[in-house]
């Protein structure tokens, strides 16, 4: 009976003192900027005060443009994870919206969009942080457009990420042909499905309730 | 076999069924006994089965009722062994206050009554009368008026005369002299009033605890003798000792969530806002333990001032220590109040600045509207943080009156849980004892022709039996 109490209080002890689980959240924001789309992209600004506002310590955080070739660490605008002490983590959030309206304010139109590069770069990020959540977020048309020699037919890994669609406009084409538009979007969602992630898209960024 | 193939073993379905029901009515019948044996002996069992256990129940009870009583008279006994104990010190305080001095007083009053002895012997003291010049004069009366008596007379009038007045002069001066001593005697004679006022006071006061003693002595009395009036006192004064203290631990429990709340935030900052034991985060857990090592130190503090008596070998140290002990738990209180005197000021430091980046984070520019008052809101809660550790030490109070009538409550909760739950085992043993009975007779239903059939020829077999003993005789 003792060797059984002995045992139960060393399990509780052992489960009390193992290191949790991770709890927090990690957010990868693409910001399209190639043709007309740069158009929309004071609009990031919103979105990224609204990821601010949601994110806590420990968190992580990184804003990358879509261009020409995205998969590269170049591309990211600004990344951070934020303090596990709350004063701290307030002025890195601060000093990333600072940043982030720097970027806005100075952004230039991309001739091409690779998308699925900027989402291996994103993945790549997210899984290196080891977040509990992982969610990236994509403000753009959803048109890829690759320049020449770029190769981006791989299949990608979205297990346990969320892939959400941000103000996908519609295009000049569009309005012409609507199946294009909707056939665009089956076809990232069933890219995203079959790499095992969950896909989204919302249109309306006033209401963004939700997102994070 | 479903029940029409049932019926297809004649060609008309009505003949069998009947067939069948008077088949059935006859293996019925014809199993009566043995049936009425088994529903009887079931019922039985489970009835005998459910009395065993009413009365283990019941046995159980009284013994949990026994040990409650035991509990609450042990209890009151201690209570009791207190009060008198408090009564003896306070008789104790007033002898050493009022009649220590007792000697000194003593030793004013036999002065004082000494002194106005003396004063009153000198007071008694009667002035001299004049001489007794009447005999003489009545000699000198008789005498011829020509032997010049009057002469004589006129001169004895003159020396009376005289000494009437030095003789008044000393009466005067007497009345004067013991007027003045009666008045110096005014001042001892109130000493001796007010002292023995005092004293009457004193003796008052003791005759007054004696009392309360004696009556306390009875009740301590009949607690000891285990009578069930005291038990029955002691019982009701635990339920509300019970309540009052729960209500007020309740009070305390909001008082430590508002502390809780007060340092949880900061905590954040020394321990990380991330980190977490099992499900729970750091930060609060450690705002927990500063609040949990606040209320031990606060018992300890208790425990030291001899006011609680949780801990009998804190209740047992030498003075010396105990006085230690509780310097060195103040000191640790004083500490904690200071720390979340501080914690407070930065929850309002961090709350600012939050605020300050969620407004950034919204766009919203206003934060230049800067409350002029906050001060206040700052003071107030650096003010709460020093003072609920101050104010949970007496917590203790309450706890320890609920500890003590909880084990009183929770004995006769479960007094009164068994009691239930052997009315209602007794209640189903003899339901089940009726519901054989009804079963049985349930059984014998479809047999009504058969049974009839029964008693008129047991009826006609008695009557054959009558007849043939009637012609015999």
């Amino acid at each position: 009976m003792k060797r059984h109490l002995l045992l139960l209080a060393v399990t509780i002890a052992m489960a009390g003192c193992a290191p949790s689980a991770p709890r927090n959240t990690g957010v990868y924001l693409l910001v399209d900027t190639s043709g007309t789309y740069n158009r929309q992209v004071h609009k990031a600004e919103q979105i990224i005060l609204y990821a601010l506002s949601r994110l806590q310590s420990s968190d992580s955080i990184a804003v990358a443009c879509i261009n020409t070739g995205s998969f590269t660490e170049k591309d990211i605008i600004a990344k951070t994870t934020f303090d596990d002490r709350p004063s701290t983590a307030n002025k890195q959030k601060r000093a990333f919206a600072s940043r982030v309206e720097k970027f806005v304010d100075q952004s230039t139109s991309a001739p091409y969009t690779d998308i699925t590069g900027g989402l291996l770069q994103a993945i790549e990020f997210l899984n290196e942080k080891h977040t509990a959540h992982k969610t990236i977020l994509i403000l753009s048309d959803m048109k890829e457009d690759l320049a020449k020699g770029y190769v981006r037919n791989i299949p990608l890994d979205f297990r346990g990420f969320d892939v959400v669609a941000l103000n996908v406009i519609k295009l000049r084409t569009d309005n012409f042909d609507p199946r294009e538009y909707l056939a665009r979007l089956d076809e990232w969602r069933a890219k995203v499905e079959k790499g095992g992630g969950h896909w989204r898209v919302i249109n309306d960024i006033d209401r963004l309730d939700g997102l994070l | 076999m479903s029940m029409t193939s049932l019926l297809t073993f004649t060609p008309w379905p009505a003949v069998s069924a009947v067939i069948l029901l008077i088949l059935l009515v006859a293996a019925l019948y014809l199993s009566r006994d043995t049936a009425h044996q088994a529903i009887h002996g079931a019922a039985d069992v489970l009835s005998r089965g459910l009395r065993v256990a009413s009365h283990s129940v019941i046995r159980a009870q009284e013994r949990l009722a026994m040990r409650n009583r035991d509990v609450l008279l042990a209890a009151g006994r201690e209570a009791k062994e207190r009060i008198v104990e408090r009564e003896f010190a306070r008789v104790a305080d007033t002898v050493r206050k009022d009649l220590a001095g007792y000697p000194d007083m003593h030793r004013r009053l036999s002065e004082a009554i000494q002194r106005i002895e003396q004063d009153q012997e000198k007071a008694v003291e009667v002035p001299p009368e004049a001489p007794g010049w009447a005999k003489a004069v009545k000699v000198v009366a008789d005498l011829d008026a020509r032997n010049a008596g009057a002469e004589i007379l006129a001169d004895i009038h003159k020396s009376m005369v005289k000494a009437h007045v030095a003789a008044m002069d000393d009466y005067r001066k007497a009345s004067s002299q013991r007027h003045t001593l009666l008045r110096r005697m005014m001042p001892d004679w109130r000493l001796i009033q007010e002292t023995l006022g005092r004293v009457s006071k004193a003796v008052e006061s003791v005759i007054t605890r004696s009392l309360a003693i004696d009556r306390h002595m009875e009740q301590y009395e009949a607690i000891v003798r285990g009578e069930d009036r005291a038990v029955s006192i002691l019982s009701s004064s635990s339920i509300v000792y019970f309540f009052v203290s729960a209500l007020v631990l309740a009070v305390a429990t909001a008082g430590t969530a508002v502390n809780f709340t007060l340092i949880a935030r900061p905590m954040a900052e020394m321990v990380g806002g991330t980190n977490f034991i099992g499900a729970y985060r750091t930060a609060d857990i450690a705002a927990l333990v500063i609040i949990m090592v606040e209320i031990s130190m606060g018992l300890f503090l208790m425990e030291s001032l001899r006011i609680t008596r949780l801990f009998p070998v804190i209740g047992a140290l030498t003075d010396k220590m105990r006085v230690r002990m509780m310097i060195t738990t103040f000191a640790i209180l004083l500490l904690m109040a200071t720390i979340e005197a501080g914690l407070a000021y930065m929850r309002e430091v961090l709350l600012s600045d939050e605020l300050a980046t969620s407004a950034l984070l919204r766009g919203d520019n206003s934060d230049s509207l800067v409350n002029a008052h906050l001060w206040i809101t700052t003071a107030a809660q650096m003010g709460m943080g020093f003072v609920l550790p101050f104010a949970l030490v007496f917590v203790a109070i309450p706890l320890e009156t609920f500890v003590h009538s909880l084990r009183t409550v929770v004995g006769l909760t479960g007094i009164a849980v068994l009691q239930v739950l052997a009315l209602i085992l007794r209640l189903l043993g003899n339901g089940c004892r009726h519901l054989g009975a009804l079963a049985q007779r349930l059984y014998d239903l479809p047999l009504f022709v058969p049974l009839w059939i029964e008693g008129r020829m047991r009826v006609a077999a008695a009557q054959e039996v009558a007849n043939a003993q009637e012609a015999r005789t």
